[in-house]
């Protein structure tokens, strides 16, 4: 892996007991992905309360936060946040990919853009749902885990770009037509509301909840999963790996009791919110 | 002291002599007492005597009924009346409201004809807050508006209260709205006999005035347009402006007086209208500094579902839904069919590949 090959050479000792660990995110990932959940639920809990603004908890909400006004507060200052994170993860692609010429970012088994053998997992994944084939053995990064990484790739442009012409919208009349103003705010809270269900319901499940991984899947918290895990979920880069005898170079420390509980505490929290944000947007959506 | 009956008889002669009939003789109003001892039945007191212009009044009015609304149920005991303008005068501006709340209050007299008790809401009022907390004389009390003897239902053309006679009432001390109001075309709809034009009472409410600034009233405010104009409000409702302003504690943004101007209200067509297109960047500009021409554009009351009038918001509101409505139709299948997939893979296999991960 690329950027594995940043990590810290005292975590490639094996644990002694449990079996060995191998890296997947490196801590600089795992607090991109911090950043980026913190900054969506703020956004989320300031967000919902505005769409839904006649329902009876956005009141109660708005009214314990400290009234509209702070929700608008806060709703932008996670906006800030979140940009800031979307920014530096741009610049990251653009020094690793086309300055630093790594391999890897932009093609390959390792690298988050779709390619053909996605396109054959998708129909892989679902015959063997229903059924009627093997189950596909996945790389790096599943189709599925490709789409959430782009879904809110794109969410972030469309909603943040959208957020941006509402905030400042005067200045942005200097160049977008008028009857765009009107279409930002559809589109600010049609992307939000797609980007809350998916990730409080979809995302959740594939991620997090599904029996393979349930309750939570820690590896975005601690950086390392075990090999049977690492195995079972991504066999082509473990195959990939051994075969060519880097296996070793990914080898991590077993995640130490502090971060694996401190871990869950975080996690489980986040689930929480976002569940519960999840139940009362659907009850504003439904009544 | 008693009459053969147990009513009391006494007479506080020191307020009597305070009071403005302190200098009448007792048999001046008890004019069939001739002597002691009295006789066994003694008329009752016609103040109309002396009061004939008033007890006219008084006649054609919804009072008219002397059994249940004697003088005295306003004026106060008939041994202590007071001028109105002494403050110790049950009619006094500042203890009218009191007075007639007495029958128009939540348990009171007015309840078994079924009139709605009033009191509660005009002493909440700012008219109330005004006469109570400040002791203003000139705010209106209940007969600023109804008047005092001749009250007449308001239902009656007559009547102060009547819906048409309503801007005049309320004009004899807001005059400068009551103009503005009539030069609007709620006012003129009003004047040319269109009764279904409001006047100040369907916006402000009779009784339960609120001071229009606070952000109570801001906050309850837009439905109330909202009753004519339903179409507008609705098509409101899915704006910013809305969606922001139905929040607690924030009430800046704009409301449909914003643009529109609360009493003279004219149509965009008109020159002088703030909602006229040569006079939106100004109206915009109050609450949004920097509004341009293109900033102006934006119509406050859009309709995304009406494709003939926003074309465009129509097609993005279709495409979103499109997208939210395939991508969560797939990704719930493809959930739901996984979960039961490996969930069968696991008991079949007893193999739970979770868990033991950190």
């Amino acid at each position: 892996m690329p950027e594995l090959e940043r990590a810290k050479q005292t975590e490639t000792e094996t644990a002694a007991a449990g079996g060995r660990y191998f890296l997947r995110f490196t801590r600089e990932q795992r607090y991109m992905h911090a950043a980026l959940f913190t900054s969506f639920l703020g956004l989320a809990a300031t967000g919902l309360p505005m769409r839904f603004s006649e329902s009876f908890w956005a009141r109660k909400f708005a009214a314990g936060v400290g009234g509209f006004g702070a929700i608008l507060f806060l709703h932008k200052f996670f906006a800030v946040v979140l940009t800031i994170a979307f920014a530096l993860h741009v610049k990251e692609i653009v020094q690793r990919g086309l300055i630093n010429r790594e391999k890897g970012i932009f093609w390959g088994p390792t690298s988050m853009v779709a390619n053909w053998k996605d396109v054959k997992d998708v129909f892989g994944h679902m015959r063997w749902f229903l059924g009627l084939g093997p189950r596909p053995q996945f790389d790096r990064y599943a189709y599925w885990e490709k789409f959430d990484y782009w879904a809110v790739f794109w969410g972030m442009i469309v909603i943040g770009f959208s957020g941006y012409a509402m905030w400042f919208a005067p200045f942005f009349a200097h160049f977008l037509p008028g009857w765009a103003l009107n279409a930002v705010l559809v589109i600010h809270s049609e992307e939000a509301l797609l980007a809350v269900l998916f990730i409080f319901s979809i995302h959740f499940v594939n991620t997090h909840l599904r029996p393979d991984s349930f309750p939570m899947d820690m590896v975005i918290f601690t950086g390392v999963e075990s090999e049977e895990e690492f195995k079972h979920k991504r066999t082509l880069e473990y195959e990939r790996n051994s075969q060519r005898g880097e296996l070793e170079k990914k080898v991590g420390i077993a995640p130490p009791l502090w971060l694996v509980n401190f871990s869950k505490i975080v996690g489980f929290t986040a689930i929480f919110i976002g569940l519960t944000l999840l139940v009362l947007t659907l009850t504003a959506y439904f009544s | 002291m008693t009459d053969s009956a147990g009513h009391s008889i006494a007479v506080d002669g020191k307020k009597f002599g305070d009071s403005i009939h302190g200098s009448l003789q007792c048999n001046n109003c008890h004019a069939d007492i001739k002597g002691y001892p009295h006789p066994d039945k003694i008329a009752p007191v016609d103040c109309k005597t002396c009061h004939a212009d008033q007890a006219d009044q008084l006649k054609s009015s919804v009072h008219a009924d002397g059994k249940e609304h004697p003088c005295t149920s306003c004026h106060g005991n008939a041994h202590e009346i007071f001028a109105k303008t002494d403050a110790r005068s049950q009619v006094y501006p500042l203890n009218v409201p009191k007075t007639c709340g007495q029958c128009h209050g939540k348990d009171g007299m007015a309840g078994k004809h079924g009139l709605a008790s009033v009191y509660p809401n005009y002493i909440d009022s700012i008219h109330g807050f005004a006469l109570s907390k400040e002791g203003l004389l000139v705010a209106a009390n209940c007969q600023s508006c109804h008047g005092s003897h001749k009250i007449l239902s308001h239902t009656d053309p007559q009547s102060p209260t009547y819906k048409a006679n309503i801007p005049q009432t309320c004009g004899n001390c807001h005059a400068k709205i009551d103009a503005d109001y009539e030069q609007g075309i709620h006012g003129k709809a009003v004047a040319a006999g269109k009764m279904a034009a409001p006047v100040c009472s369907d916006c402000h409410t009779a009784h339960a005035i609120l001071q229009p600034t606070e952000s109570e009233f801001r906050m309850q405010s837009t439905p109330i347009c909202g009753n004519c104009h339903k179409d507008k409000f609705s098509t409101y409702r899915d704006t910013f402006h809305s969606q922001l302003g139905s929040l607690g504690g924030y009430v800046e943004t704009a409301r449909c007086w914003d643009c529109h101007q609360a009493h003279d209200v004219r149509p965009a067509s008109d020159p002088s209208s703030p909602i006229n297109k040569a006079n939106l960047i100004v109206t915009c500009g109050r609450c949004h500094a920097g509004a341009n021409k293109s900033f102006v554009q934006y119509q406050p009351h859009a309709n995304a579902r009406d494709r003939k009038l926003n074309p465009g918001l129509y097609f993005v509101r279709l495409f979103m839904n499109l997208l939210l409505a395939s991508v969560l139709t797939f990704f719930m299948l493809h959930t739901i069919l996984w979960l039961i997939r490996s969930r069968y893979q696991q008991i079949k296999t007893k193999n739970g590949n979770g868990g033991k991960h950190a």
